[in-house]
């Protein structure tokens, strides 16, 4: 991992943090229903565990296949299949079944990993994971080499969602002690389009980087 | 298509909604009785300073007839601003339009020329039905991001269950039944919810056999229409709790949450008891792990001469009044009630929900009274106040004065006519203007039902932050 990896992973932290969809937005209504900033400050670690455990699994799976690609190709592309599917058919029933607004912190947590996968948050990191150079301890030995890739993976996740939960917890505040939510009236651009826009650009810059 | 900014229309909490700006018009629900012409949605001019003010100046006509079109609602509404699924780039500008005698649904669009809605989708009966096991659809709203259509009865037959069928909110397909477990519940009407609670309200009135050819007196006096709510798990889709109000209570319909979603208290209005024809409002309210219901208003009969009344009420020498809609001002201070058998719009201080104050009323048609409107002294008016519609800002109310076709009949045996009117509000007037009285020969023939205001009003939108 570069510095330029790291701010790269930093920046993408930050743009997730800044989308009230993401979660911070879900905190602060937490803590206005409550009268309680305690309440709103409680609600971010799930929220952010949640986010890193959607962007963990995609970073550590990208890194680790980084060296082993031709072992494990059909494996990977068959567990990725159905992670997929079993995501699409959680998620196809979202709208209902993550409707509640009383959420455990462990719920809370399992809202955001969900929110985050279906967004595709760890997917947008590929530029940087694919790009980077994977530590290999023993030359020749390409299975040697999974672990390792996949700790980077699961470091860079880590580096990411520091970032993350920094601008979600900034936003949180901001606009439970100062701004309002009233702000959010002219203030929440549609990030959904935006977002859309990185994810295609981060699957182009990919290419570009590995061909 | 998506917004690049939130609709301006949606506001996050209840406290911004009554800083809206006021409704340039509104759409009323109107329908042929007779089910020989289409019926259709009128657009209404509601700007004081437009040349149309107080008239019809736009109509839809729908492509059936015999739909009988009762309480339409926007698809997306200021919850797409609540945060467990944020939808705030979508549009607020499709009517969900129910043909509640017809069982179709109708998609609106008023985006491009508001003044004459567009159809743009028509869900037939048997879609609703295969989907959700579902017919009679009755009352809309705009859920984070679903739409949420409360229906009277099941898919084939004329029997219940009722319930809740789900649309998608951007499709617009029936995406299935609401409930999970519905356990004894079986009479539907109303419904509205907590949502930053996940606690949804029911109520019930009956099955479309007991309500499609007029009220059944047998069924009245025998106490078998609905006289319970139902408390549900808006998350899990379960009913958790029923309040039963005593079998004299008939008919439990209007439900009406608080807008402060840190609130967890809301009005019921009950059309009549079969003890002494009174009608009477309840409040719900959280009671240790779960919820009490207790009335809180009583509207006595008026007595009246047997000739004056229609033949149902003849025996009983009185006129009931009939509450059959109510509806609270957006900042959860004023009850407006509708008494449609009186002739009576009543406005109640509701700041203390379980001792609310009268405050004043206005009289329009009413069975015997048939009080005139000011503008037009000489017409005696059949219908009452029914479906009451209050601004956002609280200043303005609209009345229409048809309740449903059969009962129309019923009650008012020698037509119930056609009006809209609306009432001017401060903190201490309560007064018709005398600008704005669309009626007669204005709605083509048609009975107006329901009124929803351009950019929402008091019972479309839900807000998750409180002010």
């Amino acid at each position: 991992m570069t510095w330029g990896s790291y701010a790269a992973l930093v920046a993408l932290g930050a743009f997730h943090g800044l989308n009230p969809a993401m979660g911070w937005l879900f905190a602060v209504a937490r803590g206005m229903q409550e009268r309680s900033r305690a309440v709103l400050l409680r609600s971010l670690p799930p929220i952010a565990a949640g986010h890193l455990a959607s962007v963990a699994i995609v970073a550590a799976i990208i890194s680790a296949t980084r060296s082993v690609v031709a072992a494990n190709v059909v494996g990977i592309a068959g567990g990725v299949l159905l992670v997929g599917f079993g995501l699409w058919r959680l998620l196809s029933d979202r709208h209902f079944r993550w409707a509640g607004m009383r959420l455990s912190a462990a719920q809370l947590a399992g809202w955001s990993f969900l929110m985050s996968s279906a967004h595709g948050a760890g997917l947008m990191l590929l530029p940087v994971l694919a790009t980077t150079p994977v530590p290999v301890t023993h030359a020749g030995h390409a299975m040697s080499g999974s672990p390792a890739g996949a700790l980077t993976g699961l470091a860079a996740a880590g580096v990411h969602t520091i970032a993350m939960f920094t601008v979600m917890a900034a936003c949180a505040l901001l606009v439970y002690e100062f701004l309002g939510v009233k702000i959010l009236r002219r203030a929440w651009f549609n990030v959904d389009r935006l977002w859309a826009g990185v994810l295609v650009a981060a699957g182009a810059l990919t290419i570009a980087l590995t061909t | 298509m998506t917004r690049w900014t939130p609709d301006p229309t949606f506001y996050p909490s209840p406290s911004d909604a009554a800083g809206a700006p006021a409704e340039k018009l509104a759409y009323v629900a109107a329908f042929d009785r007779a089910a020989e012409q289409p019926d259709a949605i009128a657009v209404i001019d509601t700007d004081p300073a437009s040349a149309g003010y107080g008239t019809v100046v736009g109509w839809t006509d729908l492509p059936h007839t015999g739909d009988e079109l009762h309480h339409f609602g926007w698809n997306a509404c200021s919850s797409a601003l609540c945060p467990t699924a944020p939808h705030p780039h979508v549009e607020r500008r499709y009517l969900i339009v129910p043909g509640l005698r017809s069982s179709r649904i109708y998609v609106l669009d008023t985006k491009d020329d508001p003044r004459n809605p567009r159809l743009v989708k028509e869900i037939p009966a048997a879609e609703l039905a295969a989907k959700a096991d579902y017919s009679r659809p009755h009352t809309i709203h705009c859920g984070p991001d679903g739409i949420y259509v409360s229906a009277l009865g099941a898919g084939q037959g004329g029997d219940g269950p009722g319930g809740i069928a789900i649309l998608d909110h951007q499709t617009f397909d029936v995406r299935g039944q609401w409930e999970a477990d519905r356990g004894d519940q079986h009479l539907a009407y109303d419904f509205w919810w907590h949502l930053t609670q996940d606690v949804l309200v029911t109520s019930e009135w009956g099955t479309p056999d007991m309500i499609e050819d007029g009220i059944v007196p047998e069924l009245l006096l025998g106490r078998e229409y609905g006289h319970r709510i139902h408390f549900w798990d808006l998350a899990k889709r379960t009913l958790v709790q029923t309040v039963d109000l005593g079998d004299q209570y008939q008919m439990t319909l209007e439900l009406r949450p608080a807008h402060d979603p840190t609130a967890s208290h809301g009005f019921l209005g009950v059309v009549i008891s079969v003890e002494d024809l009174s009608a009477s409002i309840w409040v719900w309210h959280r009671s240790g792990g779960g919820f009490e219901v207790r009335k809180v208003i009583d509207i006595p009969a008026e007595p009246a001469d047997p000739a004056l009344l229609p033949p149902a009420l003849q025996p009983f020498g009185a006129v009931p009044p009939l509450v059959t809609d109510i509806d609270l001002s957006v900042d959860d201070k004023y009850l407006y009630v509708s008494c449609w058998g009186t002739g009576e719009l009543r406005r109640y201080d509701v700041s203390d929900p379980f001792h609310p104050i009268f405050l004043d009323s206005v009289h329009l048609g009413g069975i015997v009274r048939r009080t005139p409107h000011p503008a037009f002294p000489d017409e005696r008016l059949a219908g009452g106040p029914q479906m009451v519609e209050v601004s956002r800002d609280g200043e303005r109310v609209y009345v229409t004065n048809s309740l449903y076709g059969s009962w129309d009949d019923q009650f008012y045996p020698d037509g119930v006519g056609a009006w809209l009117a609306k009432v001017d509000v401060t903190d201490t007037t309560f007064t018709l203007d005398e600008r704005f009285f669309p009626h007669g020969d204005e709605f083509r023939g048609r009975r107006v039902h329901q009124t929803r205001l351009q950019g929402g009003d008091a019972s479309s939108d839900s807000y998750c932050f409180p002010s």
